[in-house]
């Protein structure tokens, strides 16, 4: 018998507890959970503000998950330190939990830059946890003026899930675009337009100089009231375990394919880690809901002794705004091949015989089949590429390859 | 396990199998009622390549990608069959952007459907199989290299 | 338009209240009558393109399509009928022979409807074939007319070579390029399963089907096509085709169109050549010439193979049959004028030959009275259409039947009689790869089993009422058959009495 302990109770904690499961079903495992929470997925909460789901249907597993795993959770506790001496993990109410196998699933935290003044603003909400969307949700009110500062995936679904209950918002961002960390210029533009048609308004390439009380002094002279204040600049993972443990840290927890950290028996999986992205061909944080899946289930597979390989994680978002889907994937690099209408774009990235990434806004119908192309690194030229750059199709793959994904007689 | 699969020597491209998907889906008993003048959402979809045509419907995979992406807990695996549960699910497309073959759609409400082998509604096997006319699509156990 | 103009013969009805606009009907018609108006969101339909070949009625999943005679009519007359003045038009207008497709569809007598079958009452029992032994087995080739023995008093048991049956039907010549190769192959399957025998045609044998040869009969036609030693070798039997029912006295015409990739190299013609068969065999202008080739083509296959020469029914076929019975053939296959073809001259399909149950009497009858009945088997075709036609078809003295048009029915035909458009819809006699596909061998190899073992059974039960437990006891038993409606004339041709009687 073995012992497991996962720091954390998100969606890496599950793959991790699953991992394990496949290769261990007897040994115990502890997950300590920040989080008074059964799991769920962080990204749900916009949905939640958007009354399009509600913590019941929240629930990643079943009411008996737990139960059925062989898991014990410690709701409301937090780890503090690891004495990778003894093996043991020191939790905030002086427990020591001893382990054979260590998961960080620590995920990350929100990062807050210095605005001036912005300890006299009254409502201020991070926008990361159940809890900071359930305080917003019962801030919000039909007269209310939103400013969200940060125009990534979390400001904007934020945006999109208050729009429809708020009197206005606005969203600011550093950044001279929507989406910036996945969308290029058109194609950010094209999603602003959308949004912009839906009641939002930017001030992009801005930035608060400084708020003085519910009103925002912007960089570019604007003057912007408002009655709650999301601040969604971005995320920081969560090292300092590791890194005081003296373990290796970069902008996240390193950890290899399989995915260890530098430090013997303990693993690291989801938004805290720096990881390989196979599509640029070195290591960075890929703070994705998938990957956090799949870096869990890894590591839960190594921990219990199996020997399991995540080598073809890749960036990839898929992210909707009032109906118009935008997915992403890979990397921007190469030749381009682009489609355009009025309302859809589709742009491939293609260089060295490879599929490289794609970005596609109202065009997604089975956009998979591109992601596994650049995942799998299926050669160009063992496709029909040309029917491929028009529709994301099987059909484009030879016989052999059909044969083969299909398991048909051909 | 049993899968539906698809012999594209034999398929003729005729799309019925997509109309039978969609109306034993529907809950209605008249296909008429159930597929005039609305567009239909099947679970499965004609593949159309240079001469060459197939149904692609959930492979049912061993490894899930799409049950691991998905960020509800909308989409498990019960007795080999990838399956559902629509109330979870909040369209956020991920699954579309991960499976491999396509096989994921949202319905006309933008929540998720797929194939789950036709085991829940009245037809209670795979309708696109049964109403194949060149027994294109079939539904057996095969040995796969997965 | 204009003064070309002939009003289409059919009209596609469409029920807007059931149609849903899926457009199976459209993907699935290569004549391309259906097409789906965006501006309307309807489905539309050119009838002067429909030959009502059913494919799309069959097809369409909630029954809104029905296809229905035009009543569109030009004036009744009953010497000058609709379809004679469409081809003074059609004639009119092209400078060209009319071309048919399939059997004669003109309403001469069918005998086959006109003869009854006994069965036994009280003082001669019938058999009930679920409970005791009833033979359908049938053996073709030469027997011989008496039992031999050697010096000990041994039955000597050598016999000329035979072919074995499992029932009395054969799928009769229908050559690779008239027909598809999925309909070759169903029809080479279900040959092999049901344990009798199909027939290339003239059109070689694919490489492909050699595995299949102990259920294949291979025929030697005027053009020879696809002839070398190693076809002759691959069937269970040779056949030389004389002539054909459906158009007697003229050979065959295949367009280069239809000679394309296997089906050249199976007929060994270059690709998009004409396969034009001679009307005569251009060596065959007597029996004795006849003979030589039987000979050469045993002599070719070492004598292991029966031969088998088939002609059509025609006037003097009695004769004929004799002059073939003493020319060494095994076999003799006649040809009715119904039986079916993928492209014939109309004038020739409706009006040249003769009905085959008249035919077979006649020959069954000459054959005995010359005492060499027992030389040659006896294969009647040309519209065998049930288990009851092959009943009185051995009663009137056949050892077997050949069937085609039937095994196409089988195979989804609907009888449409446009085979020489080359667009069949339904996969059979068409070389178009997305047509020829739409004919799953192994659907049709089912269904042709299944066709062959309903048959067989109602042989079965038949026969069974007749108090007979083989076909051997009721060939050219004609004591159970009577006529209807037919006169004495008729009546002594068939070798029957009138019912009643």
């Amino acid at each position: 018998m073995r012992q497991y302990v996962i720091i954390g109770n998100g969606v890496a904690a599950a793959g991790c507890i699953e991992g394990i499961r496949t290769m261990d079903s007897k040994s115990g495992i502890t997950v300590v959970s920040e989080e008074n929470r059964a799991v769920y997925c962080r990204p749900l909460i916009s949905y939640f503000l958007e009354k399009k789901t509600d913590p019941e249907r929240m629930q990643y597993r079943d009411v008996h998950y737990y139960e059925r795993m062989g898991c014990r959770v410690l709701y409301g506790k937090k780890a503090v330190q690891i004495h990778k001496e003894n093996c043991e993990a020191e939790l905030d109410d002086g427990t020591f939990l001893p382990y054979d196998g260590l998961c960080l699933a620590v995920g990350s935290s929100p990062f807050v830059p210095r605005f001036e003044g912005i300890e006299n603003v009254e409502k201020k909400f991070s926008f990361m946890t159940l809890d900071d969307a359930m305080a917003l949700d019962a801030a919000v009110s039909d007269n209310s003026r939103v400013l969200i500062v940060g125009a990534g995936l979390i400001g904007l679904k934020c945006a999109e899930g208050i729009v429809g209950r708020a009197a206005s918002v606005a969203v600011c961002d550093l950044a001279d675009r929507v989406l910036s960390s996945i969308l290029d210029t058109d194609c950010a533009a094209m999603m602003q337009k959308h949004l912009e048609e839906h009641e939002m308004h930017f001030y992009l390439n801005d930035s608060v100089k400084r708020f003085e009380k519910n009103t925002a002094y912007m960089n570019s002279g604007a003057v912007v009231p408002f009655d709650l204040l999301v601040l969604a600049v971005g995320v920081r993972a969560n090292t300092s375990l590791l890194r005081e443990a003296g373990g290796e840290v970069n902008r996240g927890i390193i950890v290899n394919r399989q995915m260890r950290t530098s430090i013997s028996g303990i693993f690291a999986a989801g938004d805290c880690t720096e990881g390989w992205d196979s599509s640029i061909g070195q290591n960075r944080v890929l703070a994705i809901l998938p990957n956090a899946y799949l870096q869990g289930y890894t590591a839960g597979i190594n921990m219990a002794g199996g020997s399991e390989s995540l080598d073809n994680a890749i960036p990839m978002n898929s992210i909707g705004f009032f109906g118009l889907h935008a997915m992403t994937a890979g990397s921007y690099d190469g030749d381009m091949y682009e489609e355009k209408t009025e309302t859809s774009i589709k742009r491939l990235f293609y260089k060295d015989d490879l599929l490289k990434g794609f970005i596609l806004i109202g065009c997604h119908e089975r956009a998979g089949i591109y992601t596994s192309m650049i995942r799998e690194k299926t050669p160009i030229s063992s496709v029909n590429f040309d029917l491929l750059k028009k529709a994301a199709t099987t059909a484009a793959f030879s016989a052999q390859i059909r044969r083969k994904k299909f398991g048909g007689v051909v | 396990m049993k899968r539906v699969y698809v012999n594209e020597q034999w398929c003729l491209g005729c799309h019925l199998c997509e109309y039978n998907c969609a109306f034993a889906n529907s809950g209605m008993t008249d296909m008429v009622l159930a597929l005039k003048g609305k567009p239909i959402y099947p679970r499965i979809h004609v593949e159309e390549g240079e001469k060459i045509t197939y149904a692609v419907s959930c492979r049912h995979c061993e490894d899930p990608l799409c049950v691991k992406s998905c960020i509800a807990g909308a989409l498990f695996r019960q007795d080999g069959v990838i399956r559902i549960d629509r109330k979870k699910c909040v369209g956020c497309f991920t699954c579309v952007l991960v499976c491999p073959y396509g096989a994921l759609a949202p319905n006309e409400d933008g929540v998720m459907q797929k194939c789950e082998l036709c085991l829940e509604n009245s037809s209670g096997a795979p309708a696109c199989v049964q109403g194949c006319p060149n027994r294109a699509i079939v539904y057996e156990e095969r040995e796969e290299s997965q | 338009m204009g003064i070309d103009f002939i009003y289409p013969e059919f009209e596609v009805v469409r029920n807007e209240n059931r149609c849903i606009a899926c457009r199976v009907c459209e993907r699935q018609c290569s004549n391309e009558v259906h097409s789906f108006s965006a501006e309307r969101g309807i489905m539309m339909s050119d009838e002067t393109k429909c030959v009502n070949c059913q494919r799309c009625v069959s097809l369409c999943p909630t029954r809104a399509l029905k296809i229905v005679k035009s009543n569109c009519t030009l004036r009744e007359n009953a010497n000058w009928q609709n379809d004679t003045i469409r081809e003074i038009y059609k004639q009119a207008q092209s400078g060209g022979v009319l071309l048919s497709s399939m059997g004669n569809p003109k309403p001469f007598p069918v005998y086959w409807d006109k003869i009854l079958i006994n069965a036994s009452q009280v003082t001669n029992p019938s058999i009930d074939p679920l409970r005791e032994p009833m033979e359908t087995h049938v053996t073709l080739g030469k027997k011989p007319d008496r039992v031999r023995r050697d010096e000990q008093g041994n039955i000597l048991r050598e016999l000329p070579p035979q072919i074995s049956l499992s029932m009395p039907v054969m799928f009769s010549a229908m050559s690779y390029g008239s027909i598809s190769y999925n309909a070759h192959a169903s029809l080479a399957r279900a040959a092999t399963e049901l344990g009798i025998l199909y027939n290339t045609g003239e059109g070689g044998l694919h490489e492909d089907f050699y595995k299949y040869g102990a259920n294949t009969i291979v025929q030697v036609a005027s053009g020879r096509f696809g002839v070398h030693e190693d076809y002759l070798e691959a069937g269970a039997a040779i056949e030389i085709k004389m002539g054909q029912g459906a158009k007697p006295g003229i050979g065959g015409h295949l367009p280069g169109a239809k000679i394309v990739g296997d089906v050249s190299k199976t007929r060994m013609i270059p690709e998009g050549s004409d396969a034009i068969s001679p009307a005569p065999h251009h060596d065959i202008y007597s029996i004795e010439d006849l003979r030589q080739l039987v000979y050469s083509l045993k002599e070719a296959t070492e004598y292991q193979k029966p031969v088998i020469v088939k002609v059509a029914a025609v006037h003097n076929i009695a004769a004929i049959a004799s002059g073939i019975a003493r020319s060494g053939a095994d076999i003799i296959a006649i040809d009715g004028f119904r039986g079916g073809t993928g492209a014939a001259p109309t004038r020739i399909r409706d009006n040249v030959g003769i009905p085959i149950e008249l035919a077979l009497a006649a020959v069954d009858q000459r054959l005995r009275d010359e005492g060499i009945r027992n030389s040659v088997s006896l294969v009647a075709g040309g519209s065998i259409r049930s288990a009851s036609d092959v009943v009185k078809a051995i009663a009137l003295g056949a050892d077997a039947c050949y069937i085609a048009t039937a095994a196409l029915l089988a195979l989804g035909c609907h009888l449409c009689r446009t085979c020489q458009s080359g667009k069949c819809n339904w996969g059979i006699a068409t070389q178009q790869p997305e047509l020829v596909r739409r004919l799953n061998p192994e659907t049709g190899c089912e269904r042709l089993v299944n066709l062959m073992t309903a048959w067989r059974r109602e042989i079965m039960e038949l026969m069974g009422g007749m108090g007979i437990n083989s076909i051997e006891a009721l060939r050219g038993n004609r004591m159970m058959l009577r006529g209807v409606g037919l006169n004495q004339k008729e009546l002594d041709i068939l070798g029957i009495s009138h019912a009643g009687e």
